[in-house]
């Protein structure tokens, strides 16, 4: 029995970890479970959660996309530009997508067709990105009309537009893994690329259209955080690659690629981190101890995973079940 | 599809095949033919050929020069998928199946069928049932690949070629990591699918199932065909001779000394929990003691345990004398103890690493000299050339190479001399000659008899019987973690020996 729970615990340590924070904050606050703070939550959440979402897929094939935060920065560069000149705000969205593909795409290109490692691609894209976006904001901040945050505070069948992108995003995303052939395939590289070659499965055309979805999902991400905060500052999106890695992490996929999944793992993780901080300020918490507690729980959620795999290693390959049922089933005649 | 006069229709046919990597010839005019419905043995020493063939077969590696015809038509694949549709499928030695997804999932995973853009996941598992009966898996298409064994696995590999409607089906080594209980199941599978008229090209280093299975037999030999003809004209001993080009009087080295009397090791009630219930052993000097079992039988926990690998609930261990058995692996070295795992490429090697590296691994400290330990280089390399001759290292390869260009072969015998630096009195071995060639099998057989002549004792394991019949004085069998009988050399009979590991 108690074999069993641990087992369950290990199993299930980011949803253990999860209902843990939400419970220690629901006791040490009454103001933590009102129905205003959980929508809180869950709006301040989805730009996080959508570039964790891009995130968890390029971490799948067991590749990093550390320009995420300034593809962010330089998408909605762009848009805030074009609005400021008049441009329609769904031509200049629009445009911001684009953006995040286009980067996307140079850092594909990189991946896959020159071979350099992701993590020197995309962190040069980082630095890229955020120069380019500097250059032509001139670094200077702007700040967006009403209509922008008016769409951010905006409710669509009483979801507040934000929630209701993430969970688009988030239900697109979940299909995509486990329903479609290229899901499954994702899956089948992160375990073992020379293997998917040989099995002929296109792998430098899924690992392109990876980086791509991860770019275009920063764009949407920078987007709703835009639409949120009414403003274009010179740090906008600043480090959120660590924290759309550590939400994946977190959620339980892993960085060696082949383990992990957006529902509820990547959602849980990002919502998780959103509600410690959401927690945090409400007991009024000095805030230089945020980055400390999240680190500490993305810790011990990883802690948690390294324990189970080798404890589940440990069960079925160093036992002799295995061998015996086989055993039987070719004694039986 | 057309027939030839004799009505009969041409599965394959090699003409002038050559391949060449960075200057060196692998390949040198590879021409024969397989008729339809045939089996094909393909037999050579590691490094002949076979491999490379094979992929250029299977749309892996194009050739310089040459043609092939694949069912009476000019075949010339540029990608495993143009072999695929032409109905050939790899089997490959290392398996090619994803362990993160499920059993299903891994025979759909180029060519998923869908509706709508996604996965028709009922039909999948339908086709899946039918095809896991085929190959006699009584299985759920949802399980995981990670959570079936070995033979499973393979038998999951053939399915995949059956559900691709495979009509050429090249196995490259398929009973290597398979028990002899799986490999007679996989056999049996094989032959089922011979009436069904699939051709089959058979490669092993196990020649009496090559025997056993072929029709015809083509020997490679340095990238050329020496010898090829109906399965009749073969027995071993003449197999072996071609390959290897010169005759090997028998498999086995003779052996000129006994063990002694003297207990080195001493095992007694080694238990633990669902893995091994009261294992015990003596172990002479100078003496080869054999465990035979069944994979999963608790013969390679055993190891693990004895070396102090794995932790014990209770039991005993005396090495010469003194318990070791709440002693650590390293302090198990120290004492004298080696240990060669039965996967050499994930646990005896580094397989990015020089060959002097990988050797000097154990005791690099003995060529550690003043307060900082710095290694002295130059003694290093004087060990390690030393060494390197005792075990017959390929002299091709210079000390820097990395372990992974060596063949299977070339990399056991580096992971003998990592151990031999060591001057271990009690080496077990797991598997040594697993996926290596007869040459080299012979040399590793040298090697333990050298070894124990110079006083050490070894422990083997082995899933070959003959092997372990031909090197051991003494064997213990082992099934469900218990020892389950003992046999002397004067009393070695297969029969015997096999009826006490299975039942």
């Amino acid at each position: 029995m108690n074999r069993r729970l641990g087992l369950f615990i290990l199993n299930n340590a980011p949803l253990v970890l999860f209902a843990i924070v939400f419970l220690v904050l629901g006791f040490a606050s009454d103001r933590f479970l009102e129905w205003q703070n959980l929508v809180n939550i869950g709006v301040q959440s989805s730009s996080i959660a959508i570039v964790a979402i891009g995130m968890t897929f390029v971490l799948l094939i067991a590749g990093v996309d550390l320009s995420v935060g300034s593809v962010m920065f330089v998408a909605v560069a762009v848009a805030g530009k074009m609005i400021f000149n008049g441009q329609p705000i769904w031509l200049s969205f629009l445009a911001a997508i684009v953006v995040g593909i286009v980067a996307g795409a140079i850092n594909a290109f990189f991946v896959t067709r020159m071979k350099v490692v992701a993590f020197i691609v995309t962190l040069a894209m980082l630095f890229f990105a955020r120069g380019f976006g500097l250059w032509i904001t001139q670094t200077r901040a702007m700040n967006m009309p009403d209509t922008v945050t008016s769409i951010g505070t905006g409710s669509l069948f009483g979801v507040p537009v934000p929630v209701l992108l993430l969970l688009v995003v988030c239900a697109v995303a979940h299909v995509t893994l486990t329903r479609t052939p290229l899901g499954r395939q994702i899956y089948a590289i992160g375990h073992d690329p020379e293997g998917a070659r040989k099995a002929g499965i296109q792998v430098n055309r899924i690992i392109f259209a990876i980086y791509v979805i991860c770019g275009a999902c920063a764009a949407l991400s920078g987007l709703v955080a835009l639409t949120q905060t009414g403003a274009v500052s010179p740090s906008f999106g600043d480090k959120k690659e660590f924290a759309a890695i550590a939400a994946a992490v977190l959620g339980g996929t892993s960085l060696f690629g082949g383990r992990g999944n957006v529902l509820p793992g990547t959602l849980m993780g990002a919502i998780l981190i959103q509600t410690v901080e959401n927690g945090l300020v409400i007991l009024n918490a000095n805030p230089y101890l945020y980055p400390i507690v999240t680190s500490l729980i993305i810790l011990l959620a990883v802690l948690l995973d390294s324990v189970r795999s080798r404890l589940l290693e440990k069960l079925h390959k160093r036992s002799i079940r295995i061998e015996e049922e086989w055993l039987s089933r070719s004694d039986s005649p | 599809m057309n027939t030839n006069r004799k009505n009969v229709v041409m599965a394959l046919r090699f003409q002038s095949i050559e391949k060449a990597f960075f200057g060196v010839r692998v390949l040198k005019g590879i021409s024969f033919e397989l008729k339809l419905g045939k089996t094909l043995g393909l037999v050579g020493e590691n490094g002949a050929g076979k491999s490379t063939l094979m992929n250029i077969l299977g749309g892996n590696l194009q050739p310089d020069a040459g043609t092939i015809r694949l069912w009476d038509e000019p075949f010339d694949p540029h990608s495993p998928k143009d072999a695929e549709k032409m109905g050939i499928a790899f089997v490959h030695q290392e398996l090619n199946l994803f362990g993160n997804l499920s059993i299903a999932e891994n025979l759909f995973i180029s060519r998923f069928p869908t509706s709508g853009g996604l996965i028709k996941r009922k039909s999948i598992i339908t086709r899946t049932q039918e095809v896991l009966k085929q190959v006699g898996l009584d299985l759920s298409p949802h399980l995981q690949v990670d959570r079936l064994s070995a033979g499973e696995r393979q038998l999951v590999e053939i399915a995949k070629a059956l559900n691709r409607n495979a009509k050429l089906i090249i196995l490259d080594e398929p009973t290597t990591s398979l028990t002899d209980r799986e490999g007679e199941h996989l056999f049996d599978i094989l032959g089922r699918l011979r009436e069904q008229g699939i051709t089959l090209i058979y490669i092993s280093h196990a020649l009496e199932e090559v025997l056993r299975l072929s029709d015809e037999v083509v020997v490679l030999r340095d990238g050329e065909v020496v010898s090829t003809g109906p399965v009749e004209d073969y027995n071993q001993a003449r197999m072996i001779s071609i390959m290897v080009g010169r005759s090997i009087d028998q498999l086995f080295p003779k052996r000129n000394h006994k063990p002694e009397e003297a207990v080195v090791l001493q095992a007694k009630r080694l238990c633990r929990k669902g893995v091994l219930k009261d294992a015990g052993f003596a172990l002479r000097r100078k003496e080869v003691l054999g465990i035979s079992g069944l994979m999963g039988s608790g013969r390679t926990e055993l190891a693990r345990i004895v070396f102090g690998l794995d932790p014990v609930d209770s039991g005993e261990m005396i090495l010469n004398g003194v318990s070791i058995i709440k002693r650590s692996s390293a302090e198990r070295i120290e004492a004298g103890m080696a240990f060669l795992t039965e996967d050499r490429r994930a646990e005896g090697l580094f397989m990015e690493a020089s060959i002097e590296d990988n050797m000097t691994l154990v005791c690099a400290s003995r060529w550690a000299r003043g307060p900082l330990a710095w290694l002295d280089q130059k003694k290093l390399i004087v060990g390690v050339r030393e060494y390197r001759e005792a075990v017959k290292l390929t002299a091709g390869a210079r000390n820097e190479q990395a372990v992974k260009t060596l063949s299977g072969g070339n990399q056991q015998k580096v992971v003998f001399a990592k151990w031999l630096l060591n001057k271990p009195e009690i080496i077990i071995l797991d598997e040594p000659t697993r996926g290596i060639d007869v040459g080299a099998k012979y040399e590793v057989y040298s090697l333990i008899n050298q070894l124990t002549e110079q006083g050490a004792a070894v422990l083997v394991i082995s899933s070959e019987l003959e092997e372990l019949i031909g090197i051991c004085d003494r064997i213990l069998t082992m099934r469900q973690g218990e020892i389950t009988a003992e046999f002397d050399q004067v009393d070695f009979d297969r029969e015997k020996i096999l009826r006490a590991a299975l039942h």
